[in-house]
């Protein structure tokens, strides 16, 4: 899904890291002495506000599994960033076994199907709201998690976890739609959903290839909540689904970035985040958030049910809310961030941007968090959907299934007898 | 009479890791989520015979495509000189050393509407052609990444055909056309029928290339199998009677296939 993170940001990193080097200088005397050393040559240097915390299983030889996205995570790969597997190892003594997803959906499958015992994932809002509700998740002692009061109010208690008991956000982000700037003619203000519907560009759109996403796309633009359970309003989305699939070129997913890079497609619906990665190899695209409406994400951190090690999850969890480690990552990742301390970390013309940072009315007003839908709506989607898909317009006629079986049928009795009766001429 | 104790850790192998999994398999497409036994999941199956019709018929495609291409191409391999044929074979085996994921992915970029072909077109200043995400495009995956599936089989069958045996057929007063279809032809038919059999059976449950090629609107068996187990809604039941259903209508043509063999020779 989110596949295809932020791998290089030179010029931006080396703004952001430049920026942070004059905000750190003051607190890296905290730093102990030999930690202090060894970055010194680092670019961006680790502060954390309780180092006493960390050191409780120092010496326990604790390891946790953690499930992410691939690409989620800042690695140190970029010259002067974090290694915050690598970090949170060095401060605590806890080993990361550190794997990687590519859909909601696999992660779920992975944990349905057990024999996996993961100790941190990082499912995204609806997600969290379905493993909830089948006691997939379990309850976080947020008392081992002070670094939680970091986390901007707006992005506490949503839908999907009204409570705020099971999750601690990681990242957010809004779909949008990327589209060649030189070809489309039209005004940055007046796209919205309906361009993938217009026939002009025929053959030049590209579509999700997941129900879920997809759906949500056509109900914006008809009006209907992207949450809608109603038989109905699904099935009037996936009218229009059906009624796009003639112009669409293809319905793909991460192959989006590749397609819309090398100019294989005119207009896509991409996430935020990712679209960013792209506009900044390639000068033609352009990005827009459809003012009419779109879904807001949330990926957040859990613990699951079967956790071997909750404490030390909580502290990775506790970890990853450093300020200076979710700067780190989000500076890595280019989602936008609900950590205010990182926020503020970040360079201004991150945090004023439009795509990264709509501003809080839109937020409010114009976007739809996605929450978990009854089984009944999912297998419905699901059903709606593979009927799209599977819809015939080239003209494979229904007749040669059966024809072929009789004729297998056929084939066998005459052969079955020709044999036959070529035995019993062997008799004699 | 002892060696056949050494065929022990094969038999371990096979009890664990086919046999076990495909009672499984039945397992869960004859029960629902509370385990109790239900046929909902193998009927619902039916709903999706325009994807089932839609894989045999491409598959089939991709099949005989593989049979004409390969099969003078095996031919002629098997009448070269010695030391060429190894060659010849390494250049055969040559793309299946690479991950077959990026081979698709490679036909992707030739096929692409902006890709190499159409780039072509377009210099010689032809209208470009729409040849990504068509069926035709997955047909042409198919037959790409399984060729080498049928040219092996063909040629080991054809290698051992001694050049005698087609001399004394010319000798008998056979041109080449009738020495091709009453010699070469039935000698190499256990070959043939490999070779089919292992074209069509990966290409009927390939779900990659139709996703990659096929512009996700070539729905095959394989992604539907896959939409039930990573797709929106989880349901492992659906996904196993499908599987199971697709097995049972491999064995089927595999049936008819088998029909055409000498007596001798049971391929399955």
């Amino acid at each position: 899904m989110k596949g295809y993170k932020k791998i290089f940001s030179l010029a931006l990193c080396a703004a952001l890291t430049a920026s942070l080097l004059g905000g750190c200088a003051s607190d890296s005397a905290e730093e102990n002495d030999a930690e202090a050393e060894e970055e010194e040559a680092a670019v961006q240097t680790l502060t954390v506000s309780d180092p006493e915390y960390y050191t409780r299983f120092k010496d326990d030889g604790l390891s946790i599994n953690v499930y992410n996205w691939g690409e989620y995570i800042s690695t140190g790969a970029d010259e002067g960033t974090l290694d915050v597997n690598a970090e949170f190892t060095k401060l605590t003594g806890i080993k990361v076994n550190y794997t990687n997803y590519a859909t909601n959906e696999e992660l779920y499958a992975k944990l349905k199907g057990g024999g996996a015992a993961y100790d941190v994932i990082i499912p995204s809002d609806y997600m969290i709201s379905k493993m909830i509700k089948e006691n997939m998740i379990q309850k976080l002692d947020f008392d081992n998690i002070p670094n939680y009061e970091y986390i901007m109010p707006n992005f506490r208690d949503l839908a999907y976890d009204p409570q705020n008991e099971y999750s601690v956000p990681y990242t957010w982000g809004t779909v949008g739609i990327i589209y060649d700037a030189t070809v489309v003619d039209m005004d940055k203000e007046d796209i919205d959903w309906d361009i993938l519907w217009n026939e002009d560009y025929a053959d030049q759109i590209l579509m999700f290839d997941n129900p879920r996403d997809a759906f949500a796309i056509a109900e914006t633009l008809n009006g209907i909540s992207m949450n809608t359970e109603d038989t109905e309003e699904l099935e009037t989305a996936a009218r229009s689904l059906m009624k796009q699939k003639s112009i669409v070129q293809g319905y793909v997913m991460d192959e989006i970035f590749d397609k819309m890079g090398a100019g294989d497609a005119l207009i896509a619906p991409y996430y935020a985040g990712d679209a960013l990665t792209i506009l900044e190899e390639n000068d033609s695209l352009d990005f827009v958030v459809p003012k009419s409406g779109t879904n807001l994400f949330i990926d957040a951190m859990c613990v699951p049910v079967g956790a071997r090690q909750k404490e030390a999850a909580e502290m990775y969890i506790n970890f990853m809310c450093e300020p200076d480690i979710a700067f780190a990552n989000i500076d890595y990742i280019c989602y936008s961030t609900p950590h205010q301390a990182a926020y503020d970390m970040l360079d201004e013309e991150v945090r004023t941007s439009p795509i990264s940072y709509p501003d809080e009315e839109f937020i409010a007003e114009k976007t739809t968090v996605f929450v978990n839908l009854s089984d009944e709506a999912n297998k419905e989607m699901q059903d709606l959907w593979t009927e799209m898909k599977s819809a015939e317009d080239e003209n494979v006629n229904t007749w040669i299934a059966p024809i072929f079986l009789i004729l297998c049928m056929i084939t066998i009795i005459v052969v079955l007898i020709r044999r036959h009766i070529k035995n019993k001429k062997d008799i004699f | 009479m002892k060696l056949k104790y050494f065929s022990a850790p094969y038999l371990v192998w096979m009890v664990v890791f086919i046999l076990v999994p495909l009672l499984m398999v039945a397992y869960f497409a004859f029960t629902n989520d509370n385990g109790a036994f239900t046929i909902k999941h193998v009927s619902a199956v039916g709903e999706y015979t325009n994807i089932f019709v839609r894989s045999v018929w491409l598959s089939l495609i991709a099949t005989a495509v593989c049979l004409v291409v390969a099969y003078p191409v095996a031919f002629f391999l098997s009448r070269m000189d010695k030391h060429k044929q190894g060659t010849m074979l390494m250049i055969v085996m040559l793309p299946m050393w690479m991950n077959f994921l990026l081979r698709t992915y490679a036909w992707m970029t030739i096929l692409g509407n902006k890709g190499i072909i159409n780039h072509l077109l377009t210099l010689a200043g032809l209208e470009p052609v729409k040849l990504i995400n068509t069926s035709g495009a997955v047909v042409l995956g198919m037959v790409y990444n399984y060729l080498p599936f049928m040219i092996l089989p063909l040629y080991s069958v054809m290698e051992k055909i001694d050049k005698s045996v087609i001399e004394a057929a010319s000798d008998l007063g056979c041109n080449s056309v009738s020495s091709l279809f009453r010699v070469i032809v039935p000698l190499s038919l256990p070959g043939i029928m490999s070779g089919i059999t292992m074209v069509f059976v990966p290409a009927i449950s390939t779900f990659i290339i139709s996703r990659m090629l096929g512009g996700g609107s070539n729905l095959l068996i394989g992604d539907l199998i896959e939409m039930q187990f990573l797709g929106n809604s989880y349901n492992p039941h659906l996904g196993a009677a499908i599987s199971l259903v697709l097995m049972a209508l491999i064995l089927v043509i595999m049936t008819v296939m088998n029909q055409f063999s000498p007596d001798d020779q049971v391929l399955m």
